[in-house]
């Protein structure tokens, strides 16, 4: 049996990476992509942890993730959408007009 | 129910057919008759008026097979809540179908002969589509006229009393766009309005005597009211009766609220026939006389109901002697006429006045429809004539006016004979049926009041005087108006209900006359009313009044007939100055009415409205007032002592801190994504680092 | 939440889900909006005729309340404020009305309104859950939100799609209208704080409020009312947000609003403050009797057909009120039957003056006349209206006002009216006479008489004044319908309100016994 560590340590690794990717890239969809990447990151955590305590509400509680992204992407993509629409471009950077 | 389920109710079950066959006319016409030709219209509103005749016939006939017994048919329940409860029920006695008899006979008569008239009326007013909506409106009448007839109860008679207010109204306004010379103008509308609302003035009386009688008597049922009669205070039946009167003065032109029926003459003339004479105007007789045991407990009411009659009696008939107008002076003459019946029912004298209300619907509806020939034989003179010469369009031609007639019986000889039929008929000339019924109501007012009898009988001499006078003018002489030296007569169709009904103006006195073994009508009222003594002819009074119409035909014939009036002469009756042109103008009752009445009432509806409501209450209690308080305070009040030294000052100190402190902030965001997640994992990092190297 | 065992839910809450399915439809599809909101209002109709008709769980015969939902909802620092609906026969035909003219005023603007369709239904729907929240809630508590909650799509129907002077009115209509409201809700927290429930069957039964406080109870739930109804001198807002309203909120207004104030009279003010009641009952009678004569008397004078009507609403309301103080089974009867009449004449009468005015843009009657003979069926309809409106027996407005006065009179004998007797009847019945007056002139004006400069003013833009289209005539042929089956055969009426009626008014019966 896989000792716990190893998940926790890709986990960690997972998530290091969607973070980074959240802040270099300017793409939405890639930043999106990268989102998933932690929120997955998570529920491995969350999985190897079930397991090990022989609980199941970190399971139950990966599929209440799983719904919010699914939502989330939904909504987010909705909103790419109309922001083409109207700005033309899905560059994070020109969209920028809640500058304060 | 309860009394007649025990007698063999013959054909009572039918009594609600009554209404619904003139109203099943009128949904056909009104569904169908924009397909249909003038006369299958006019065809199918005298068939269903003719078909509630038969079930008028067939309903008396049920009566007399229960020897005058009260028959009820309840047809459903109307309103019952808290201790009121009425029903739809039909009564059938030998009262309401002698008025059902005459309703619906007369007015099929009126029916057929509206048929040509308003052939002709509507093409005169060019209007032709409103032919069916004229035969519409007279089954609505006869409808809610069976209903006033028929019902049960004081309520459901009156449903049809403002029923037929309401078809009154309908009827008079038929030309609503133009007065009687068919000119664009108010006037028709006017007079309708005016009917209606001097009939609401009626109803006011008649409602105020509902509750009085539903809170002492605890109903509105006929015989359940008259059964508690005895028990109840005179005080109060003498209430009843007299605000009863109101609604009677109201809805058979009685003083003082008879000015609408004069106006009511701008309707077609059939509609100043059926409505204006024969039977609407007479519900207040009937009234009167469906509540003969209340009136005959209190002779205070009888009193003053018989005066109101023989006062109004004798006051219009002096003003029909100054009219012109053919309409007019039939107008009057009702009036005159409905004060006799008033007069006579005031008495007590039920039979004589509901014998005059029969005879009187027989010989003014006749006199009306052969007036309506006359105005129509004018029209057609005119028409002729402007058709010939051409030069008659600018013109105002008055067809109605007598001044422009003349020699008619020679261009109209039917009209002319049932015309004079009907004028003896009305004079009380024997053995014309109104000599007999008008005899007999002077006879009652001989024993009962010497004041009432001298008004009645000077009323009659009037009478015979402006009849003959009218005579003398419109059918002797020479035509005054070249439009009646071209009149024609009218077709068959108007013709032959008018004979129908002069016959019956010859015969009617048969009803009823004064010899043992002839009482008829009195002996079959009597299974309502109760038997009364049959009075025999009093030569005396007979004499006088025959000896008096007489003298006045005679008199009559001194003025018009012996020198016919030339074209353009004036009224040899104007030489009486003040005294005839009371008469033609009536007296100024209107002005008088415009004075007291309508002019302060339409200043006092406009200074509330306009001046207490608007500008006193709407602008400037709320506009200035309230809202001004407002402003002050909130201007003044908190403002000056409080806010701009202490409150205000605080909060522009706090408003200026906010916005240096956020200028400074607002950096912060400068609308990047990734600036604000970097901020975000700062934290996280952050609150780590805290939570891990916390000791 | 179980709708078969609590239909009343289901039947306030329904338009709102209409409101939900509206939101998913783009405002642009107009025709879709109308057609969903049509047939969510007309299911609502048919759920109310479901529930008290066919459902078997309405007794007719029963005086109580019925069809109960009740359940705790905020219980915090000892007060007790439920969910509470339920209905009987003040209620049920006010209910039926609501029901019945919203789908009729939303099929009157499938013309009238063209912008903002979708906001339009929206509210529409919304207040007609006011609507009948109100009628159904018998907790104090709610009641005051959804009495509070139907001012406001009413503010935005006039204010939105009103005429020029729309904002003002509906300012007006509101602070008016909520100024009242604030003397109620301090006596509604009166009551529910003194009383440990804000239940209103429970705080009647409960009883025994000290009479000088009942005094003051009443004067503030009156207040709120009296505003609503509206009573004179209270009527000032009436004209201006009626003349300013599009057609389909005046018919809302004049139809259910203002028996919003005539309701909470017999539901709340008379069961819950008997003794200030019976003190109230002459000058109560006093003011409706002055609103029914000024009423009639204003009415005459006026040039614009909805000012008009809007003043004869305050003497057609002024009978209601005479009927309800009246105590007796006639009177309260007869007012709660009239309180449908006005709602279906007054209605009626509203759609008929928007119909004409979508086509002539002008509501002053000088430039009117002659209109009979152009529009034969409109004119005919408004007669029918008209005639009820001023109480032609054979139609409504007849049984009505006729019941009322007999009550009234009755009262007025019996000492319910103390100092005013039978007066306060007397002179009401004159205001039959005036009503004629009133009427009868607007409908000689408009439809008698030459014909008026309108037509002209109408061909100058090229078109041409026409009869009314088949779905004008299927918006008001059943208001007719009920007229002429509300004037000839009116049992089934009283008959659903005759128990509850008898009960409240055999209450007073003793007391007024006693008082004498």
């Amino acid at each position: 049996m896989v000792p716990v560590n190893y998940y926790i340590i890709l986990s960690a690794i997972l998530f290091t990476l969607g973070a980074l990717g959240v802040l270099v890239r300017r793409n939405p969809l890639i930043m999106f992509m990268s989102i998933e990447l932690m929120l997955n990151a998570a529920n491995l955590a969350m999985v190897a942890f079930s397991s090990v305590n022989h609980s199941f509400s970190g399971q139950i509680f990966v599929f209440f993730v799983i719904a919010v992204a699914a939502a989330e992407v939904a909504v987010g993509l909705a909103l790419i959408v109309q922001i083409f629409k109207s700005k033309h471009t899905i560059n994070v950077d020109d969209v920028n007009s809640l500058k304060g | 129910m309860h009394l007649s389920e025990t007698i063999s109710s013959g054909f009572l079950f039918l009594a609600p057919w009554l209404v619904f066959l003139p109203l099943i006319g009128l949904l056909v016409n009104i569904v169908f008759g924009g397909r249909m030709s003038e006369n299958l219209v006019g065809g199918i509103a005298s068939a269903f008026s003719g078909a509630a005749f038969a079930v008028s016939v067939l309903l008396a006939y049920s009566v007399s097979l229960a020897h005058g017994e009260t028959l009820r048919w309840t047809l459903a329940e109307w309103i019952h809540i808290g201790d009121v409860s009425l029903d739809w029920t039909f009564r059938a006695d030998s009262l309401s179908t002698t008025m059902m008899l005459v309703v619906s006979g007369v007015g099929t008569l009126i029916h057929i002969y509206a048929i040509g008239y308003m052939h002709e009326d509507v093409r005169f007013k060019n209007d032709p589509a409103r032919f069916r909506r004229f035969f519409v409106f007279l089954n609505l009448f006869i409808a809610a006229m069976m209903i006033l007839v028929s019902g049960d109860s004081y309520l459901m008679l009156f449903v049809g009393w403002e029923g037929v207010g309401l078809c009154s109204f309908l009827l008079i306004g038929f030309w609503y766009e133009m007065d009687t010379l068919a000119r664009p103008s108010w006037s028709n509308s006017k007079a309708a309005v005016k009917a209606f609302v001097a009939n609401r003035v009626g109803d006011f009386g008649f409602l105020i005597a509902s509750f009085i009688m539903f809170w002492a008597f605890g109903s509105f049922q006929f015989d359940a009211v008259f059964a508690k009669a005895p028990e109840i205070q005179t005080g109060v039946i003498l209430a009843i009766t007299l605000f009863f009167l109101v609604g009677v003065a109201g809805k058979s032109a009685q003083i003082p609220l008879y000015v609408w029926l004069p106006d009511a003459m701008a309707g077609p003339t059939p509609v100043s026939a059926l409505i204006h004479a024969a039977t609407m105007v007479t519900a207040g007789v009937y009234l009167v006389t469906r509540s003969a045991p209340l009136y005959s407990s209190v002779p205070e009411a009888q009193n003053i109901v018989a005066l109101v009659g023989a006062v109004t009696a004798l006051f219009a008939a002096t003003i029909a002697v100054g009219q012109y107008d053919i309409k007019k002076v039939l107008a009057y003459s009702t009036i005159s006429q409905l004060g006799f019946m008033v007069a006579a029912v005031g008495m007590g004298a039920y039979v004589a006045g509901m014998f005059h209300l029969v005879t009187h619907a027989f010989f003014k509806a006749l006199l009306f429809l052969a007036a309506g020939s006359v105005i129509l034989g004018m029209e057609r003179g005119h028409h002729h004539l402007a058709h010939g010469h051409g030069g008659h369009h600018g013109e105002t031609f008055d067809p109605g006016d007598m001044r422009n007639m003349g020699g008619l019986r020679k261009t109209m000889p039917v009209t002319f004979w049932v015309y004079m039929i009907g004028t003896l008929a009305l004079a009380g000339i024997a053995p014309f049926a109104g000599f007999w019924s008008k005899d007999e109501i002077l006879l009652d007012a001989s024993h009962h009041s010497q004041a009432v009898y001298w008004l009645l009988t000077i009323a009659a001499f009037c009478t015979a005087f402006y009849m003959g006078r009218q005579i003398w003018m419109v059918f002797f002489g020479e035509a005054r108006h070249e439009a009646a030296a071209h009149a024609e007569e009218s077709p068959k169709v108007m013709t032959v209900p008018l004979m129908i009904l002069a016959a019956l103006s010859l015969l009617g006195g048969a009803l009823n006359l004064p010899f043992d073994g002839f009482h008829n009508l009195g002996h079959w009222l009597g299974h309502t009313l109760g038997e009364v003594e049959a009075l025999g002819l009093n030569l005396q009074v007979a004499g006088i009044s025959t000896a008096l119409a007489l003298l006045a035909i005679l008199i009559s014939w001194l003025i018009y007939g012996r020198k016919p009036l030339a074209k353009n002469q004036s009224d040899p009756l104007e030489s009486f100055g003040l005294l005839f042109k009371g008469m033609n103008r009536k007296w100024w009752v209107d002005e008088l009415y415009q004075f007291l009445v309508i002019t302060p009432y339409v200043k006092i509806s406009h200074f509330l409205a306009d001046v207490i409501d608007w500008r006193f209450w709407h602008d400037w209690f709320h506009e200035t007032v309230l809202l001004g308080a407002y402003n002050w305070a909130s201007a003044i009040g908190l403002n000056v002592y409080a806010d701009q030294k202490g409150i205000d000052a605080f909060a522009n100190w706090l408003g200026a801190a906010t916005q240096r402190l956020s200028a400074a902030t607002r950096k912060v965001q400068n609308g990047f994504v990734r600036s604000y997640a970097l901020s975000v994992f700062l934290g996280v990092v952050v609150i780590l680092g805290y939570l891990l190297l916390k000791p | 939440m179980n709708f078969f065992t609590e239909p009343l839910t289901l039947l306030t809450f329904f338009p709102l889900l209409g409101v939900l399915l509206l939101l998913f439809i783009p405002g642009g599809q107009k025709n879709a909006l109308r057609w969903t909101a049509l047939a969510v209002s007309l299911i609502t109709f048919v759920i109310s005729l479901w529930v008290f008709f066919l459902s078997g769980l309405y007794d007719a015969s029963n005086p109580d309340l019925q069809l109960v939902a009740r359940h705790p909802w905020i219980q915090v620092a000892g007060w007790n404020i439920e969910y509470h609906l339920a209905a009987d026969g003040l209620s049920i035909l006010l209910i039926l009305l609501t029901t019945l003219l919203t789908p009729i005023s939303i099929l009157s603007t499938w013309t009238a309104v063209e912008e903002r369709v979708k906001e339009f239904m929206v509210f529409f729907l919304l207040l007609e859950t006011g609507m009948l929240g109100v009628f159904v809630a018998q907790d104090l508590f709610l009641f005051y939100i959804f009495w509070e909650f139907t001012l406001v799509p009413m503010y935005f129907l006039i204010g939105i799609w009103g005429g020029p002077r729309r904002i003002y009115a509906a300012l007006k209509f509101f602070l008016y209208t909520m100024a009242g409201s604030i003397l109620m809700l301090l006596a509604i927290l009166w009551l529910g704080i003194q009383g440990g429930t804000f239940s209103v069957p429970q705080l009647i039964e409960q009883g025994g409020i000290p009479a000088n406080i009942q005094w003051w109870l009443f004067i503030a739930f009156a207040a709120a009312f009296a505003i609503k109804v509206p009573m004179w001198p209270l009527h000032s807002w009436l004209p201006d947000a009626h003349v300013e309203a599009p057609t389909a909120g005046s018919v809302i207004l004049a139809g259910v609003l203002l028996k919003l104030g005539t309701y909470g009279f017999v539901r709340f003010n008379i069961p819950l403050f008997p003794e200030a009641t019976l003190k109230a009952a002459p000058w109560i009678a006093l003011l409706a009797t002055i609103g029914i004569i000024y009423g009639a008397a204003v009415s005459y004078a006026q040039t614009d057909i909805k000012k008009l009507v809007a003043y004869s609403s305050v003497s057609h309301l002024g009978f209601v009120m005479l009927g309800l103080f009246a105590l007796n089974p006639e009177g309260l009867a007869g007012a709660i039957l009239q309180m449908i009449n006005h709602g279906i004449s007054t209605g009626a009468l509203f759609l008929l003056v928007g119909m004409i005015y979508e086509q002539t843009h002008t509501r002053e009657f000088k430039v009117y006349g002659g209109l009979w003979k152009l529009m034969p069926v409109f004119g005919t309809l408004y007669l029918i209206v008209s005639l009820s409106s001023m109480g032609l027996p054979g139609l409504n407005g007849f049984v009505g006002e006729f019941t009322i006065l007999l009550g009234a009179w009755g009262a007025g004998q019996s000492g319910v009216f103390y100092w005013g007797g039978v007066w306060f009847a007397a002179i009401s019945a004159l205001g039959v006479i005036m009503a004629a007056i009133y009427i009868l002139y607007m409908f000689q004006k408009m439809f008698m008489g030459p014909q008026g400069e309108v037509v002209d003013e109408v061909k100058k833009h090229g078109h041409s004044l026409r009869d009314l289209n088949w779905r004008e005539i299927a918006v008001i042929a059943p208001l007719i319908l009920l007229i002429f089956w509300i004037g000839l055969y009116p049992a089934p009426f009283f008959d659903l309100m005759a128990p509850s009626v008898n009960k409240l008014a055999e209450t007073f019966s003793a007391a007024a016994l006693a008082l004498r």
